[in-house]
């Protein structure tokens, strides 16, 4: 039960329960079987639920057996943070630039009725919160040396507060100590070998991506100058 | 495998055990060839360091400054000991030594009693006398009470051949972390983040300018004046708290002096600044240099280069104030792998005008 809040249980069990439909066997009875994320606790249900108050039901269901089971069990992670408050928090400390708004793409326009193209709010803020996610996630790394693997206890921000002085608009760019032009990844991978005193990333790491979307987002309307020392 | 610093200090050592090692002949060669060196590089050597009492009282001498450390223990990172191992052998080189050494605050990285200990223990090799400022790296673990076990007052006053010295604690921070119930650590990790939002503005505080203004009060405006802080006491870029919040109060104190000059520290970098008749200078740290801020630099800055990250060190150093007859300094920057850099009072009183430094080549993006 490692999760962070009640809202998050509830949210994996659905996500679980959504799951179960393929990775359970279906049950003698004819109905479905439903697993709570314990990989143990399960549910027989006669009828998919098919709103989402009918998934809470069954995700609250699971929750309660579970609890029978563990009684006086904690079952949240350390502390317990509202994920609204964490994201305020998170949006506070790091303070990170806005994506472009794509709001421009919404409306009637040339819109011919086909599903490509004919965007709606819901993906402008599904877009939006999932892009900052992956920055916020880039910040989260860029300011941890125990994430990084320093063996010196630094971290990027150490230097380059808010991604400051990393310039990723100026790559590829021929670096002489290096012999041959590099991307920001191989710099990043230079200061982690170096200044940082750990093992380089893969490139595809999804710590380095998630950095590279952190400094990139900082440099949100700067022009591209690639080459430039 | 040796890491590159090993490297370099390795080298290095081996370079001045060979210097010492030289017969005193040819050390004076090698000596005059550096200062010819030095002249054909355009370096400025501010005047000549021989004291001179005039009619007001003041003598010319000189300081010399180390500053933001940020030790961790060694045993996790030797590193920044090491960094801080050179400053001192360079202003142990010194000849002649400087009055005092102004250590100017972030000793420590985490405020953990290991690392003030350390320090502590590291700076008793200087020579020449030290005065101790503090800054928030090493405050916001205990508010004060290791520094202030091994160091003393975090705010003092002193005299010295006719200028009068104040030393301030500005990184006064309202308290942000009773309401979010955080941890003496937690509250010390929030405050070590320059580009963590959600600590509060340095200030130096009322209760602090009313001590200074106090103080002040007893003493003549026609002397000179120099206060050390550890942020700058202006306003330069908030979010980084390159800023002291009441910096214009502090200002309004300091005003009356004729020559004034304010040194700090926390900015990691050349930075120059004039108010008034406060000229104010930044200083250098040993662990490592910081970028100029997007906004608020500034006019009479002359940025240093841009450090090199193949460089190791580069864009660290310490330095010297330079307190002449007539009150005012000349703020040397002695960049390690550079040139040193003078930011004169000529600089200054001509607001830009009269010696200035040369521009970087590869400045701030």
């Amino acid at each position: 039960m490692f999760v962070a809040s009640k809202q998050v249980v509830l949210l994996t069990a659905v996500a679980a329960a959504i799951l179960a439909f393929n990775l359970l066997p279906r049950i003698a009875s004819g109905g479905t079987s439903v697993q709570l994320c314990d990989g143990e606790t399960r549910l027989a249900l006669d009828q998919v639920p098919t709103t989402p108050a009918g998934g809470l039901a069954v995700a609250n269901a699971l929750m309660a057996e579970w609890q029978q089971k563990n009684p006086g069990q904690p079952w949240a992670m350390g502390t317990i943070q509202d994920p609204q408050e964490r994201a305020k928090l998170q949006k506070q400390r790091y303070q990170p630039k806005q994506p472009f708004d794509n709001r421009t793409a919404l409306g009637e326009g040339q819109k011919v009725g086909h599903p490509y193209r004919d965007f709606s709010e819901r993906d402008i803020v599904l877009w939006e919160a999932e892009t900052m996610r992956l920055v916020y996630e880039g910040a989260e790394v860029f300011h941890d040396a125990a994430r990084l693997g320093s063996t010196i206890a630094v971290s990027c921000d150490m230097c380059h507060p808010d991604a400051s002085n990393t310039h990723p608009e100026t790559y590829p760019k021929y670096q002489t100590q290096i012999g041959r032009p590099v991307m920001l990844r191989e710099m990043i991978n230079w200061c982690i070998e170096h200044p940082v005193r750990g093992k380089p990333l893969a490139h595809d790491d999804p710590r380095m991506l998630a950095m590279e979307a952190y400094i990139y987002a900082q440099r949100q309307g700067v022009a591209l100058q690639f080459g430039k020392h | 495998m040796k890491s590159i610093e090993t490297k370099y200090m390795e080298e290095r050592e081996s370079l001045l055990r060979s210097l010492h090692n030289l017969d005193r002949r040819s050390f004076f060669k090698l000596s005059a060839a550096a200062g010819a060196a030095a002249v054909t590089h355009g370096v400025a050597f501010p005047h000549s360091f021989q004291p001179v009492r005039i009619g007001n009282g003041v003598e010319s001498f000189r300081i010399a400054y180390i500053s933001d450390s940020h030790l961790y223990e060694r045993k996790l990172n030797d590193r920044f000991v090491k960094a801080l191992l050179r400053a001192v052998d360079d202003v142990n080189r010194m000849d002649p030594q400087p009055d005092f050494v102004l250590f100017g605050g972030d000793l420590a990285q985490l405020g953990a009693p290991a690392e003030l200990d350390l320090g502590a223990q590291i700076l008793k090799n200087l020579r020449a006398p030290v005065r101790m400022m503090v800054g928030e790296h090493d405050w916001y673990l205990d508010l004060g009470e290791k520094w202030k076990g091994l160091f003393g007052a975090e705010r003092y006053t002193f005299d010295h051949k006719g200028v009068h010295f104040v030393v301030l604690n500005s990184v006064v921070e309202e308290d942000f972390w009773t309401a979010r119930k955080l941890t003496p650590a937690q509250r010390m990790g929030t405050v070590a983040g320059l580009d963590n939002g959600l600590q509060s503005p340095f200030t130096v505080g009322e209760e602090q300018r009313a001590w200074l203004a106090n103080d002040l009060a007893k003493i003549d405006p026609n002397t000179p004046l120099v206060v050390f802080s550890h942020s700058p006491l202006y306003h330069y870029y908030k979010r980084w708290n390159f800023w002291t919040d009441d910096a214009e109060q502090v200002q309004a104190i300091l005003e009356k002096f004729k020559k004034c000059t304010v040194v700090h520290g926390h900015t990691h970098q050349l930075l120059t600044h004039r108010i008034g008749d406060i000229h104010f200078h930044g200083l250098l740290s040993t662990a490592w240099p910081w970028p100029y801020a997007p906004e608020g630099l500034p006019e009479l800055t002359v940025q240093m280069n841009r450090p090199d990250p193949f460089n190791p060190n580069d864009g660290c150093g310490q330095g010297e104030v330079h307190v002449d007859v007539d009150g005012l300094v000349d703020k040397v920057y002695r960049l390690w792998n550079r040139n040193p850099v003078t930011v004169s009072s000529e600089y200054m009183k001509s607001f830009g005008k009269a010696q200035k430094p040369g521009r970087a080549n590869t400045p701030s993006y």
